[in-house]
């Protein structure tokens, strides 16, 4: 099982014998394939660099390939643990620049889908977690209510992860009341969930010995690499693209920004926990609220975007996910930027580790929930 | 003095409510569907690849050969080629092959066809030893069943 | 019976024994941490999973032992044989009823944990002999926690021996004859903190045995496949098959010197079935601290046992000397 291995010791500055060890691409838990390139004294590591590109897809190439229409596909693989969000930014963009008006029925239920999506999402995140810690049975428990989420969305538009559900100006089909149940009996069923995870793993010491004072990312470092997400906000910065560029109908519903301020480990996982408790009070808000009417707006059936560029930000599980469509006036576009969060939030791990234990680094990085298709894309 | 005894104590309280809380778990039914003895129902709206639909009487795939499907498809993966017959108002299909190992499901094809002559199917459990099975699906000899 | 054939047949039974619980503590533990997990775990080969043993047993027999060049060979090969050896003559000394018991020596508190740290040692050649630089590390590491937790461990022991005033493992479990408020655990008269004791020798025991939170050792560790990681088929085999002995005799210990032996709760019918039972219930309170925690760092877990353990052992050892002085 050598996943790793060693390679030449030289002398470092100070006279220590340094050595460099591969930590992956294959990782034991769900991490995907990064690798990273660390130097070490011993048992501290001395310089992580990291290494992607083992995933690297091409997607912004493909982009240039495409019409519109046809690069919805890749938005929802791009990170494919919280499609609904990347999918809704593409969307959005093309609406915003083809100035289409999309109706309010299918603005309420792209937050309803993308707010379970971030549930599922966090529930991926803290049960590799978890694995990456020691502790084996939350990642089960954790994935148990995902299955409800994926049946739901599956029931829905008739797949479980990469959802291609939004269109241009609307959905791919309307909800149902079948959905709307079940949703309404899913978030009944999470709260007390949370309770348990609260009770299984927060409050274990042995979990808060790990993560309390580990891995201190404050503001500034944030800032200079463009972290944003649960990262930004475990620093103390009430960052989030909702408030910030506010989009869809976020502005009219009721939701706080989850702040922590102690900069470790321990308050990005708190901040995670506490967004699903936010984003199941958003749920609910959007379910009493859902209004009636047409969920798809008449769009032409090739779209041309006039020239010029557009961006449109979400915020996604991981944090700031922005698209930037470049077009030239044809069916495909110029060039399709894809800003994601993984990539800034990587960048920050070489400073954020130096000069620190090893299983404590690795806490790091399983805090910063990094997926590394999103970093490659 | 105090202080870190209280912390020992709530410490080890915090591990026997976890200890509580998987003992209460383990006492609970499994929650896995055991695949292949016990299966799970399938979705109307899940996406299995996509199947031509017929027209019920003559039993004629509906698709009308416009391609519009073909130039939709961001992978490339349909073929469509079809005649017009004598007395008949639009083309009829006759060549219909779906490259399944590049499909991604997108339901493109099945959005902009203007009969709706396709829709996805509810094969889930599709598995081969043949490269043939999926490589070039030959959508107008298949039978076409939409509820599987 | 003359005295060698005896000797032979206990020899052969503990062996079983060992044997038996090794393959079927695998299966109670994959059952065990599935059903905590709401899955069904083994349940293909054999009814209900229980061959999967044999299963796992003959794959890891197929597979070829590669011995790595640099390794030292005699010690290659000599760690296994090691590794398992402390548990059986542990066992030769434990008394598991009135009337079963391989030998009973005298001195027999003292002889078991003095076979029990040979375990460790033999993990110390299986790492220094791969000469795998990680293994050594890891090695290195199972040592120095070892050595810090036995020192609580038999701070607690000594406590036991005060209260029963023998080392011999039958009279200490003579002494606890009846009901159980006559077992060790609730003997509150001398050691008002006496469940604190045990709760202290149950985590040193879990330490000792290299088991979750503890298992740095032998974890799919962060970083290195543990001491173990040139260790291929059968010889990995033995290293897992005596990890479950030593847990065994770990459980069999606490059950003599805490629970009572093979006395019954109610003070009718001892017997062997009483003391595997509470020896099982033990495990299974093992298996379930493993799947419920995660791992703790490496220096916290001698943290721990430095800062916290031994100084609620002495505590507990100066108490019951008081107690017993003036009561």
């Amino acid at each position: 099982m050598l996943l790793e291995k060693t390679q030449i010791a030289e002398t470092g500055p100070e006279g220590q014998e340094m050595f460099v060890l591969n930590l992956g691409p294959q990782h034991p838990a769900t991490h995907g394939v990064l690798r990273v390139k660390l130097t070490m004294d011993g048992e501290y590591i001395l310089h992580a660099e990291p290494v992607p590109g083992y995933i690297h897809r091409m997607h912004e190439k493909m982009g240039e390939n495409r019409t519109y229409a046809q690069f919805l596909p890749n938005t929802s693989r791009i990170d494919y643990l919280s499609a609904m969000h990347y999918t809704h930014a593409f969307v959005g963009a093309v609406e915003r620049a083809a100035g289409i008006q999309v109706p309010r029925r299918t603005e309420f239920v792209r937050v309803l889908t993308s707010e379970l999506n971030r549930i599922a999402s966090h529930l991926v995140w803290f049960g590799a977690f978890l694995l990456d810690l020691g502790g084996f049975t939350p990642l089960l428990y954790a994935f148990d209510d995902r299955e409800q989420i994926m049946d739901l969305l599956e029931g829905l538009c008739g797949a479980r992860l990469t959802y291609c559900y939004y269109r241009f100006g609307g959905l791919y089909n309307d909800v149902d009341d079948e959905f709307i149940e079940g949703t309404r009996a899913f978030v009944a069923y999470m709260r007390p969930r949370l309770e348990l995870y609260r009770k299984l793993v927060t409050d274990n010491i042995i979990l808060r010995k790990r993560l309390e004072g580990i891995g201190p990312i404050d503001a500034n470092l944030c800032r200079q690499y463009g972290a944003t997400g649960p990262v930004i906000r475990g620093a103390g910065v009430p960052y989030d693209v909702r408030r910030a560029e506010p989009y869809s109908i976020y502005p009219e519903l009721d939701f706080e920004i989850v702040v922590f301020p102690q900069t470790d480990c321990m308050a990005r996982y708190q901040v995670r926990m506490a967004e699903l408790e936010q984003s199941l009070g958003i749920i609910e808000q959007v379910l009493d609220r859902l209004p009636a009417g047409p969920f798809q707006a008449k769009v032409p059936r090739v779209i041309k975007l006039p020239p010029g560029d557009t961006c449109y930000a979400v915020e996604a599980a991981r944090g700031r996910f922005m698209v930037r469509i470049v077009s030239d006036g044809r069916e495909i576009p110029y060039r399709v930027k894809l800003r994601t969060p993984s990539f800034a939030n990587l960048a920050l791990f070489e400073e954020a580790t130096r000069g620190m234990m090893l299983p404590d680094a690795l806490a790091v990085m399983g805090s910063l929930d990094l997926v590394i298709p999103d970093i490659d894309r | 003095m105090k202080s870190p005894l209280r912390e020992v104590l709530s410490g080890f309280v915090s591990l026997l409510t976890g200890m509580r809380i998987t003992l209460q778990q383990f006492f609970r039914k499994p929650v896995t569907v055991h695949y292949p003895h016990q299966t799970l129902p399938i979705p109307k709206r899940y996406r299995g690849h996509v199947v031509l639909l017929r027209d019920p009487e003559s039993g004629q795939a509906l698709c009308i050969a416009c391609k519009a499907c073909q130039k939709a498809c961001p992978s490339d993966c349909i073929a469509v080629d079809g005649i017009k017959r004598e007395g008949e108002r639009r083309k009829s299909v006759t060549e219909f092959k779906l490259d399944f190992t590049k499909c991604s499901l997108c339901g493109s094809c099945v959005e902009v066809c203007p009969v709706d002559a396709l829709e996805f199917s509810r094969a889930y459990n599709l598995a081969s030893t043949r490269r043939e099975a999926f490589h070039q699906i030959d959508l107008v000899r298949r039978p076409g069943a939409s509820q599987q | 019976m003359p005295e060698p054939f005896r000797l032979l047949v206990y020899l052969g039974g503990i062996m079983a024994f060992v044997g038996l619980n090794a393959a079927y503590l695998v299966w109670v533990e994959r059952k065990a941490a599935a059903r905590f997990q709401r899955r069904p775990g083994p349940t293909e080969v054999g009814p209900a999973g229980l061959l999967q043993p044999l299963a796992d047993a003959i794959k890891l027999l197929s597979k070829q032992v590669l011995v790595p060049p640099e390794a030292d060979r005699l010690l290659f090969r000599l760690a296994p044989a090691v590794v398992m050896a402390p548990a059986l003559m542990c066992l030769a000394v434990l008394p598991f009823s009135e009337r079963l018991g391989a030998r009973d020596v005298p001195l027999g508190l003292v002889l078991v944990f003095a076979f029990g740290s040979i375990h460790v040692l033999a993990l110390m050649v299986a790492g220094w002999a791969s000469r795998n630089k990680y293994s050594i590390i890891s090695a290195a590491r199972v040592v120095s926690q070892n050595v810090a937790y036995e020192i609580p461990l038999l701070l607690v022991v000594i406590t036991v021996l005060m209260m029963t005033g023998t080392t011999s493992l039958r009279e200490i479990v003579d002494g606890q004859a009846g009901a159980f408020w006559h077992w060790n655990l609730f003997n509150l008269k001398v050691n008002p903190l006496m469940p604190v004791t045990f709760v202290i020798f149950f985590i040193c025991l879990l330490a000792e045995m290299n088991r979750a939170p503890f298992d740095m050792a032998e974890a799919e560790s962060e970083l290195v496949a543990g001491a173990f990681t040139e260790y291929a088929g059968m010889s990995f085999g033995v290293f897992f098959m005596a990890e479950y002995a030593n847990i065994v005799v770990g459980c069999a210990l606490a059950t003599i010197l805490f629970l009572g032996g093979w006395h019954s709760p109610v003070g009718l019918l001892p017997g062997l079935g009483w003391f595997l039972l509470k020896l099982y219930a033990l495990i299974f309170v093992v298996v379930w601290v493993r799947w419920t925690f995660p791992r703790t760092q490496f220096y916290r877990l001698l943290n721990l046992s430095w800062k916290i353990l031994i100084p609620i052992s002495m505590f507990t050892l100066v108490l019951t000397s008081v107690m017993m002085k003036l009561f």
